[in-house]
């Protein structure tokens, strides 16, 4: 088990080293969705004038896109580098050693949560020096990080899923904006009972990342809502299970070895 | 059971779903410590073979067991005693040769201990001490394939497969390769499975070859054996002029067999004859060549023997094919 062990630390750590060693993977998911952030604070606070907008502060309320956003942005990444590793022939490297299969995963998606939890942290930073008020206290923002981690892993599995399955970088590229597209049909800029186009609500009901935000969002205005912690958790969890499950098949698949 | 560094192959087939037979019925077998050369131009099914060898790639019939163990049913205990040095050197731009090392010997379970001083004796064997903290992306092709090789010793293999590990270096690089593998084997003990489309190199490294072409094993023996079994030297013209080609080769045919080259003109000789005989009917005969030189068989005559063509000219034709299919 020890070897295992320092399998799945040897991967995470090849993750996170060559992450922080690509500014170019590093800056985009801190800096994007801060600046998106900012802007939308600025131009729609009016919103929190809106009968039952839940906080007089946009920037609070906004503060939990950053986390989605930020996670997808790494899912791209980490698939991406993921599929450049089987196309490079790297996967066939790892395969001729004694590295257990879901170790592999296991390694490769420790990385993506370490960088996840990097990432959630820079945002609290910034929502707290912005002096945003967290509700929950300091155990809040703890289970912030932790959510943060959990979405990390799950949208990290989804990336290798990805990544694994089709063995191409250009695909999960083009895939990115078919995951954007759940993010800005969610309740994402306005509450759901607040959304006034029928469809839009309806859609962004449906929309899984919808209770995600408003978990995230919960801790930050509200505290501890128990039924928004309930469904955030839930779908991330669920998320997590099919896409772990969808990835490890993909991973039969493409290691071959006898 | 093989011997325990050996490699033993009975009619090994891989055939892929929409291709040819790679690999079509091959018999073989590599005696521990030695260094068996396995040559043919591209697409003949060399590095099939490796894959199979390596457990990356399952055979559709046939046997393979390697260091004693079966290739299909032992796949991880083969892993276990093999390096493998792929075709494509497959190293991540961003990490250092350090990293590298630090990485696969973790993966391939090196006490922890033993790590760091493992990594640095290799660096040190493979001339990369020096940039041994610096981004692979920044490496020579020769720095590349000298850190691949260096990974595939880091758990200290019994059997070593090196597939086309001199392609694309200079003369340099190739040459310090070259030492490399046979002090390997020299003092180490190791089993070495190269493959090569150089004739030199098989001719240079290897205790036995065996020639692959097309999915099949045309010829094995030890380098000398096998041009011995040629046996006879050529005699290569060069004419003068373009239009005297017809006329010189009809000269020639009278002292052997024509060989299909196109640089020059040439024969293998028949039995007696030798370059003389050649000299005096050539002054006799007032021919007008700029040089006439006498050939030692090569391994190149061994394929051009066996196969009816020349290893350069099956690659080109195999490049050729590759290329209509990939427009096709």
């Amino acid at each position: 088990m020890s070897v295992a062990l320092a399998q799945v630390g040897a991967i995470a750590r090849r993750s996170v080293v060559r992450t922080s060693r690509q500014p170019a993977s590093v800056i985009p998911p801190l800096v994007f969705p801060v600046a998106l952030m900012a802007v939308n604070a600025g131009g729609l606070r009016a919103s929190t004038k809106l009968p039952g907008f839940p906080t007089d502060s946009f920037l609070a309320f906004a503060l939990a896109v950053p986390f989605i956003q930020g996670a997808l942005f790494s899912t791209m990444n980490a698939g991406s580098d993921l599929a450049r590793d089987i196309q490079t022939g790297f996967v066939n490297r790892l395969s001729l050693t004694a590295l257990r299969d879901w170790a592999l995963l296991v390694g490769q998606l420790a990385g993506v949560v370490v960088l996840g939890v990097v990432q959630v942290v820079f945002y609290i930073a910034v929502g707290l020096t912005a002096g945003v008020d967290f509700q929950s206290g300091a155990a809040g923002i703890a289970v912030l990080v932790f959510y943060g981690a959990l979405v990390a892993l799950s949208f990290g599995a989804l990336g290798a899923w990805l990544a694994f399955r089709t063995g191409s970088g250009e695909t999960i590229q083009a895939l990115f904006p078919v995951l954007f597209v759940f993010l800005f049909i969610s309740s994402m800029n306005t509450p759901r009972n607040l959304i006034g186009v029928d469809w839009f609500r309806i859609a962004a009901t449906l929309n899984p990342v919808s209770y995600m935000l408003e978990c995230v969002r919960s801790l930050i205005i509200t505290g501890w809502d128990g039924q928004a912690l309930a469904l955030g958790f839930g779908f991330v969890i669920l998320i997590g299970i099919v896409s772990m499950a969808l990835a490890s098949r993909a991973l039969r698949a493409r290691m071959t070895r006898t | 059971m093989s011997q325990p560094n050996g490699i033993e192959v009975e009619d090994l087939v891989r055939e892929y779903r929409k291709g040819p037979r790679a690999v079509d019925g091959i018999d073989l077998s590599v005696a521990p410590g030695e260094i068996y050369g396995f040559l043919g131009p591209n697409g003949a099914g060399k590095s099939t073979t490796v894959h199979v060898l390596t457990t990356l790639l399952p055979p559709t019939s046939g046997t393979a067991r390697v260091g004693g163990y079966d290739v299909v049913k032992d796949g991880p205990k083969v892993r276990g005693l093999i390096g493998v040095a792929l075709q494509e050197a497959a190293l991540d731009p961003l990490l250092t040769a350090r990293d590298h090392l630090r990485l696969q010997a973790t993966l391939q379970g090196v006490p922890k201990q033993e790590r760091e001083t493992r990594s640095d004796d290799l660096l040190v064997r493979v001339g990369l001490a020096e940039a041994a903290d610096r981004k692979v992306a920044g490496y020579s092709g020769g720095m590349k394939r000298r850190l691949d090789l260096a990974l595939a010793l880091v758990h200290g293999p019994r059997v070593l497969f090196l597939d086309e590990p001199t392609t694309g270096l200079d003369p340099q690089s190739r040459t310090a390769l070259w030492e490399e593998v046979a002090r390997l084997r020299r003092e180490d003990g190791v089993t070495v499975f190269l493959t090569t489309q150089y004739l030199e190199e098989a001719d240079v490294l290897a205790d036995r070859v065996g020639i692959i072409d097309r999915g099949t094993i045309v010829a094995e023996g030890t380098p000398a054996d096998l041009k011995a079994e040629i046996g006879r030297p050529s005699v290569h013209a060069i004419p003068r002029r373009d239009d005297d080609r017809a006329g010189i080769a009809e000269f020639l045919a009278r002292f052997g067999e024509p060989l299909d080259t196109t640089r020059d003109v040439a024969v293998r000789l028949r039995d007696g004859l030798g370059l003389t005989d050649i000299v005096r009917a050539v002054d006799a005969d007032g021919i007008d060549v700029v040089d006439l030189e006498l050939r030692a068989p090569t391994l190149d005559d061994v394929f051009l023997a066996k196969t009816g063509r020349t290893l350069e000219g099956a690659t080109e034709e195999a490049e050729t094919d590759h290329q209509g299919k990939r427009r096709r």
